[in-house]
């Protein structure tokens, strides 16, 4: 009996030194950045990313110069949290009603058009990418915000995910709503957008994950500098003149840390928004 | 007209009234738009028929980009499905500690952005001998490499690329796989004596199926359409030899750059039809049409 135990005891130190391990390369490439934001950004374009600590070349340089330095990054920073916000509100409370359509009727068509959602869930936007781009060009709706929330605000993935989440919503309830007098819309309104706190914070999480970091689609539709969001600002600091490395490394460090805050906020509800599809019924 | 607005028959339209809207404006409208202009030649404005895509077939650089999306997916599955379903399955074990912490740790690259990481990795696979990359092999005796210049040292960055956003979350992805699985089956297992690796054979892989075809599925989506991280790496759509360039590169240079809209169109169809083909095999291989007449 004993000898099991110390077996299990050897098996758990080995699980937790491989883990560890694993652990310490996935986190590697962050940490060779966060070293880059307290070096000079030169040295970036002559040494590249290492693990190298010169204790005399490093300082709060890049950091100064992010806070205080003449350039757009503020700029982008805010643009990307108020496109952020615009998207998960709008694609929230529209997916929402929409997933609430599937998940509380019967109607004719109901099935075909579900699988219209599987089918759309699945095509990568690059696919029709560029005649969107061409027609909404043709709408006059380019270098707008516009044209970047709308063709997605009813979201298949996240209008799925709500309709599994209500799926087995007791019919008693809208019974229940439609004795006392409420309308079909003010059922979903006032019953039933309550109880879908959990499930919103899970796709609020996603959505706003994909909309700050998303890049291919933002950056056909805006044209204006001013626009810009940080992804896209970022990768134009990628030319190395003047300062622009210096901003790049300090400032792809410090777009990581908002999402990473919520992260460690809000864990739960980040796997559950990630695992959401994985697991249907 | 009021009355039927909130009528019960009606109000299921007006509730998925927006995803209609959105399939016929931002999908069915561009998807067509799209067959039409792979039949011109946008550039000279005129109707070329099946021409853009017989000059596809023998277009080098497009099988050269078919050839290198095909490849990275095929990379990225065979990376990205035992590993990670490994690993899910070592945490998951009663004696591992702490599973949710190291859990949390490997989600960590999935919150960074395409544009952050890629640019991570391009400049940890440097040219100069001081680069993460060079230094490591450096370590092991072995010279400086110009990693994104060659054809299979530029594969091994764009996978471990992959590997590192991505295994974290499938592990998440198995992990709730494995979590749906009763652990009576395991006890039962164990009472008449099978291993734990048999255990893992005999009953994990095979119930994780569905996960399993999950998790396949995406990555075969993802890694067909993949673009950003080699844009990315190597700091636009032009490599050496085209040794980055994908479909989706393909498509955007075409379109965007050369602004040869009919041509990246067939481009387009093309991966639509592929995706699609693929779809349809995992949609029927799950039963999810039988299971949607219900």
């Amino acid at each position: 009996m004993k000898s099991q135990k110390n077996k299990n005891m050897l098996a758990t130190i080995m699980l937790l030194v491989f883990f560890t391990v694993l652990a310490i390369l996935i986190l590697i490439p962050i940490y060779t950045i966060f070293l880059a934001s307290f070096k000079p950004g030169g040295d970036l374009l002559q040494y590249g990313l290492n693990l190298g600590i010169d204790w005399s070349r490093m300082s709060f340089d890049n950091y100064v110069l992010l806070f205080q330095g003449q350039h757009e990054y503020w700029t982008w920073f805010t643009n990307s949290i108020i496109l952020t916000v615009i998207t998960v509100v709008a694609t929230l409370i529209v997916s929402a009603f929409v997933g609430y359509g599937f998940a509380a009727y019967e109607f004719k068509g109901k099935n075909a058009l579900f699988i219209v959602v599987l089918i759309i869930l699945s095509i990568p936007l690059e696919v029709v990418m560029l005649p969107l781009y061409k027609q909404l060009t043709g709408w006059g709706m380019m270098d707008s915000y516009v044209a970047i929330v709308l063709p997605f605000v009813a979201h298949a993935s996240t209008i799925f995910f709500f309709r599994q989440y209500l799926q087995g919503l007791p019919k008693s309830l809208l019974e229940a709503g439609r004795i006392d007098g409420a309308t079909e819309y003010g059922i979903f309104f006032r019953l039933i957008l309550p109880i879908m706190k959990p499930a919103f914070a899970a796709m609020a999480i996603l959505n706003g994950m994909n909309a700050w970091n998303n890049y291919l689609w933002p950056l056909l539709v805006i044209r204006d500098s001013k626009k810009y969001t940080l992804t896209l600002g970022l990768n134009t600091l990628i030319n190395p003149y003047g300062d622009n490395y210096s901003l790049l490394v300090v400032g792809s460090f410090f777009s990581i840390i908002p999402i990473f805050v919520l992260f460690v906020c809000f864990q739960q509800y980040f796997i559950e928004g990630m695992t959401a599809g994985a697991v249907k019924e | 007209m009021k009355k039927l607005f909130y009528s019960q028959k009606i109000a299921p339209y007006v509730f998925v009234l927006p995803f209609v809207l959105t399939v016929i404006f931002f999908w069915i409208f561009p998807i067509g738009n799209g067959v039409l202009l792979s039949f011109q030649d946008v550039l000279k404005d005129e109707w070329v028929g099946l021409g853009n895509y017989k000059r596809l077939l023998s277009d080098k650089i497009f099988l050269k980009a078919v050839f290198n999306s095909v490849k990275y997916m095929i990379g990225t599955l065979v990376l990205l499905i035992p590993f990670p379903m490994l690993f899910a399955t070592l945490l998951n074990s009663k004696l591992m500690k702490k599973p949710g912490f190291f859990k949390s740790i490997y989600f960590i690259p999935a919150l960074t952005s395409v544009v952050v990481g890629g640019t991570i990795f391009r400049l940890m696979f440097g040219e100069m001998e001081t680069s993460l990359a060079n230094q490591v092999i450096g370590a092991l005796g072995l010279d400086a490499i110009k990693w994104l210049k060659g054809q299979w040292t530029s594969y091994f960055a764009l996978l471990l690329l992959a590997c590192w956003r991505w295994t974290g979350v499938n592990i998440l992805y198995f992990l709730a796989g494995l979590q749906s699985i009763s652990t009576d089956i395991y006890e039962a297992a164990s009472i008449d004596g099978a291993s734990k690796w048999q255990q893992f054979i005999k009953i994990s892989f095979p119930l994780l199926k569905p996960t399993t075809v999950y998790v396949m599925t995406i990555s075969i989506y993802a890694g067909l359409s993949m673009f950003i991280e080699s844009y990315m790496l190597w700091k636009g759509n032009n490599s050496p030899q085209n040794i980055g360039l994908t479909i989706v590169g393909y498509l955007y240079r075409q379109g965007i750059e050369k602004r040869a809209m009919g041509y990246a169109c067939a481009v387009g169809l093309i991966l639509l039809i592929i995706v699609m083909i693929i779809n349809m095999i995992q949609l029927k291989a799950t039963g999810t049409f039988d299971k949607e007449k219900r």
